[in-house]
């Protein structure tokens, strides 16, 4: 279904990524874990053509990415969700706007230029956001809800979309615990209840664990680690950040669960 | 695929509530959208009718005759193309005092400024009560046209440049005020916060948690008022302050036969705009980084 072939981003000297090959057959929920600066955004955001590749291929069900251009490009956009980290919604319109700027790419510039959409999707964005359970917010502004709420409401544009792949970018790196399970839950959902695919760049391994199907390393732009999340052990994950044997993922975890574990001592 | 999970759910009566409730909301918002669009189209006409029907010429008779003076300075100009640049040549010394003009009053009207920016932005001011005190100072120096001013300096200091630098000053420190002002209000508090964290007292964290945020902004907007200036002090110079405004005025006024002297002036302060639009972007550029 997806298949990324020697896929490189060069920033200036450096390659943000590196001759990346990854092979997935169906849909799945990926999660991508790696340091800051491992080239998981950069990756990201070439498969959504936010980034153009420097070399390599992307090909999606028989489709080559890397090459659309301005109308064809915008169309896999649409295909292809993509949540933030900080959200970006546009924080001065309401949140069904919001949504509905999920459908820009098949309405015409001077329709959404007047905020005109059709009923229908005004009401499917509704049902959309009763599904992530912020149906009550619906009226209000993007920026008067809190950060978990805002993330489900970028997560309810990807979903207006109606996406072959849905892409999110450390969508739980700045909520707190609770926000980041409910959001994380979502994410899951929308890979089981409607089979599309779902590629998470993640902080947490504990995350990537709980969630993903596969998980994917990297370091330094390259591939390290591809395998199921049974095999990402702590001596993998020391691998990947680079980390010597003081490293404990349960030191900095966000989840819940991890104050059941025993804290380990400081050296 | 999506039919199954997003199937709409009718039955229940929240989920109705809330759907009616926006579709409410979007009407209002469209219909006031379309009355404010209607009122504005008929306020532009009817306003456009009536200053028409108060003009003594007619704006339609008018309007056929807009390019015959024009005309007649270019065609004077294109018959004397060949003096043209002996005549930029002659009056290159004045435009020079027409940038020092404008370079010396939008440096002083910048410092000052930014001095009145920061102490009537809220958040950052000094003395917060003060912020109207500061606001209206600025209000004054934008209100008072600078020709009024160049006329009174200008009596009581004679003709000369230095009356036309004090009055282009004075509006420019008003106006840059309020633009620098709204600059200011964008920072970040973050790094104001960390060094008063530190115990920087108000001058280091203006100097050293501001001025960095904002000074490719401050910049632009500084650049942007030069160009203003530029032709202001040409303007004054109708006035008797000196620099190419009174070479304009003596080439218009005098007329007859020297339209090919006021063709060379303006491309000369065409070009001078030009010139300090190009140098602007790319000092900016370097500032905030861009290659």
């Amino acid at each position: 279904m997806l298949k990324i072939e020697n896929l490189t981003k060069a920033f200036g000297a450096v390659n943000a990524v590196d001759n990346v090959t990854i092979e997935v057959d169906r849909p799945m929920m990926i999660g991508v874990i790696g340091a800051s600066g491992a080239g998981k955004s950069t990756l990201l955001r070439m498969l959504n053509r936010l980034e153009t590749a420097t070399s390599g291929t992307i090909t999606v069900e028989g489709q080559e990415i890397t090459g659309l251009k301005s109308a064809d490009k915008r169309r896999w956009q649409r295909d292809c969700a993509m949540i933030f980290q900080q959200f970006n919604l546009v924080p001065r319109m309401d949140v069904v706007s919001n949504v509905l700027h999920g459908t820009l790419n098949q309405r015409s510039t001077l329709a959404t230029m007047f905020n005109l959409y059709p009923t229908a999707d005004i009401h499917r964005a509704i049902d959309i956001l009763d599904r992530l359970g912020i149906a009550a917010h619906a009226a209000k502004r993007a920026e008067a809800l809190s950060g978990g709420q805002q993330q489900r409401v970028a997560i309810a544009r990807a979903v207006m979309q109606d996406p072959k792949i849905v892409l999110a970018d450390e969508p739980i790196a700045s909520l707190d615990p609770m926000n980041a399970q409910i959001v994380m839950d979502d994410l899951r959902r929308i890979h089981d209840e409607d089979g599309r695919m779902v590629i998470a760049n993640l902080h947490t391994l504990d995350t990537a664990r709980r969630y993903c199907d596969r998980v994917i390393g990297m370091r330094q732009g390259r591939v390290v680690f591809d395998g199921s999340p049974e095999q990402l052990t702590t001596g993998v994950a020391r691998d990947i950040y680079g980390a010597d044997a003081s490293f404990s993922e349960a030191a900095t975890s966000t989840s819940i669960d991890a104050l059941e574990q025993k804290i380990p001592q400081r050296a | 695929m999506t039919e199954k999970a997003l199937g709409p759910d009718i039955e229940n009566p929240r989920l109705r509530e809330v759907r009616e409730a926006y579709a409410a909301m979007t009407r209002t918002k469209q219909m006031y959208g379309g009355i404010v669009m209607v009122v504005f189209v008929a306020l532009m006409a009817s306003g456009f009718m009536l200053a028409d029907s108060r003009n003594a010429g007619g704006f339609w008779d008018g309007i056929l005759n807009i390019f015959i003076f024009p005309g007649e300075v270019l065609s004077e100009a294109a018959g004397k193309a060949t003096l043209l640049p002996g005549l930029m040549v002659k009056f290159f010394p004045s435009l020079i005092e027409t940038i020092n003009i404008a370079a010396a009053s939008t440096l002083v009207g910048a410092l000052l400024a930014i001095v009145l920016s920061l102490l009537s932005t809220r958040g950052l001011a000094r003395f917060p009560r003060l912020i109207p005190v500061f606001r209206r100072m600025m209000d004054i120096s934008r209100a008072v046209p600078e020709i009024v001013i160049a006329l009174v300096l200008i009596f009581i200091l004679g003709s000369g440049p230095v009356p036309a630098m004090i009055a282009i000053a004075f509006h420019t420190s008003g106006a840059l005020g309020k633009l620098f002002s709204e600059v200011n209000e964008n920072a970040s508090m973050k790094p104001i916060e960390g060094l008063q964290s530190v115990g920087a007292n108000w001058t280091q964290r203006m100097l050293l948690g501001v001025i960095p945020q904002v000074a490719p902004n401050w910049l632009s907007y500084a650049l942007l008022r030069f160009e203003i200036n530029i032709r202001a002090s040409a303007i004054l110079g109708f006035v008797g302050a000196g620099g190419i405004g009174y070479d304009l005025k003596n080439a218009f006024s005098w007329g007859l036969g020297r339209y090919d002297e006021v063709a060379a002036i303006f491309i000369l302060l065409f070009l001078t705009i030009v010139f300090f639009d190009q140098l602007s972007s790319h000092y900016r550029n370097k500032l905030v980084g861009k290659t």
